[in-house]
């Protein structure tokens, strides 16, 4: 039996990019803080685009350690998020479900260097997902993929059907 | 402290574009202790069918009013960096109410600032989100 003919890839794209687009439009304190999320495939890069009001320290200057924790935990819970309708968005034809976000329950940052004021880019990696609770590492870094600034992990409560 | 001290470092954290931003007031400063408040804002939401503040912004006003209690400390450095921050999110603060944080200095070695700080809303018997971290402590020539 030969496999039915896949989709147009433009079709593809367009329903991903839809779907990322929706979920990260979802949540203010994103655009707030002006991160915004790269797409390859189902890996997502996240984006926090520089600007003056990220700054901690005007002395250095150096990006703020609570601008850069948020980037973090946004960066964690988007992925979350993106994985959990990944399968959903894959399905030709599916409505995507309402999605609830998962909500922290703690987070932990390594502060490894201070933030330069420009753009920071960052990935999480879930290193486990369960019915209730999720494990996430996130790295961020700046001009040099091998030189991180920040490193995360944090534990997250995923939503319940039927809370 | 003193009262012009207290001014002046109240002026310094205010002054900060990243806690500017969020809207933090310090509210208390001295000894190595600092209280800061943040008020709602729906540009903070994270959670919009709850209207809840997200998470970065709590941790955005954890780190700065752990900062600014580093920087009080009698011995206390003119600036400081956070090495580590871990922040245990207990409830979802109401929507609505004013953040408020203060944070101390438990512990201070030659090098190195042990910070803990509680957040609570207007109902203070159920905190919001307490921290802990480590902070750069480089101190004042005696």
């Amino acid at each position: 039996m030969s496999r039915p003919r896949p989709e147009p890839v433009q079709v593809v794209k367009q329903r991903r990019d839809a779907a990322l687009a929706a979920l990260v439009a979802r949540v203010p304190y994103i655009q707030f803080l002006g991160v915004t999320f790269d797409r390859r495939g189902d890996e997502l890069t996240a984006i926090m685009h520089y600007d003056d009001k990220l700054i901690g320290n005007p002395m250095l200057p150096a990006i703020h350690g609570g601008a850069t924790a948020a980037f973090l935990e946004t960066t964690a819970i988007i992925e979350l998020g993106w994985n959990q309708i990944w399968q959903e968005i894959e399905t030709e034809g599916n409505e995507l479900p309402p999605l609830r976000l998962p909500r922290t329950i703690d987070f932990t940052v390594d502060y490894l260097r201070s933030g330069l004021p420009r753009d920071a880019y960052a990935r999480a990696r879930i290193n486990r997902v369960g019915r209730r609770y999720a494990s996430v590492h996130v790295e961020a870094w700046q001009d040099n993929r091998d030189k991180l600034f920040a490193q995360a992990t944090g534990h997250f409560m995923m939503p319940q059907l039927n809370d | 402290m003193t009262a012009d001290k207290a001014k002046l470092a109240a002026q310094f954290i205010e002054a900060i574009p990243h806690s500017r931003a969020l809207g933090m007031k310090l509210t208390g400063i001295g000894d190595g202790e600092a209280t800061i408040e943040m008020p709602y804002s729906e540009r903070l939401i994270g959670d919009p069918e709850t209207g809840v503040i997200h998470g970065g912004a709590v941790s955005a006003l954890m780190d700065t009013c752990s900062g600014a209690a580093v920087m009080s400390h009698p011995d206390g450095p003119k600036a400081t960096a956070t090495i580590d921050l871990r922040i245990d999110y207990m409830r979802a603060a109401t929507p609505g109410q004013t953040i408020r944080t203060r944070a101390y200095c438990y512990h201070v070695t030659r090098a190195v600032a042990f910070v803990r700080a509680e957040a609570v809303d207007d109902d203070p018997d159920r905190p919001v989100a307490t921290a802990t971290g480590a902070f750069t402590f480089e101190r004042s020539k005696a």
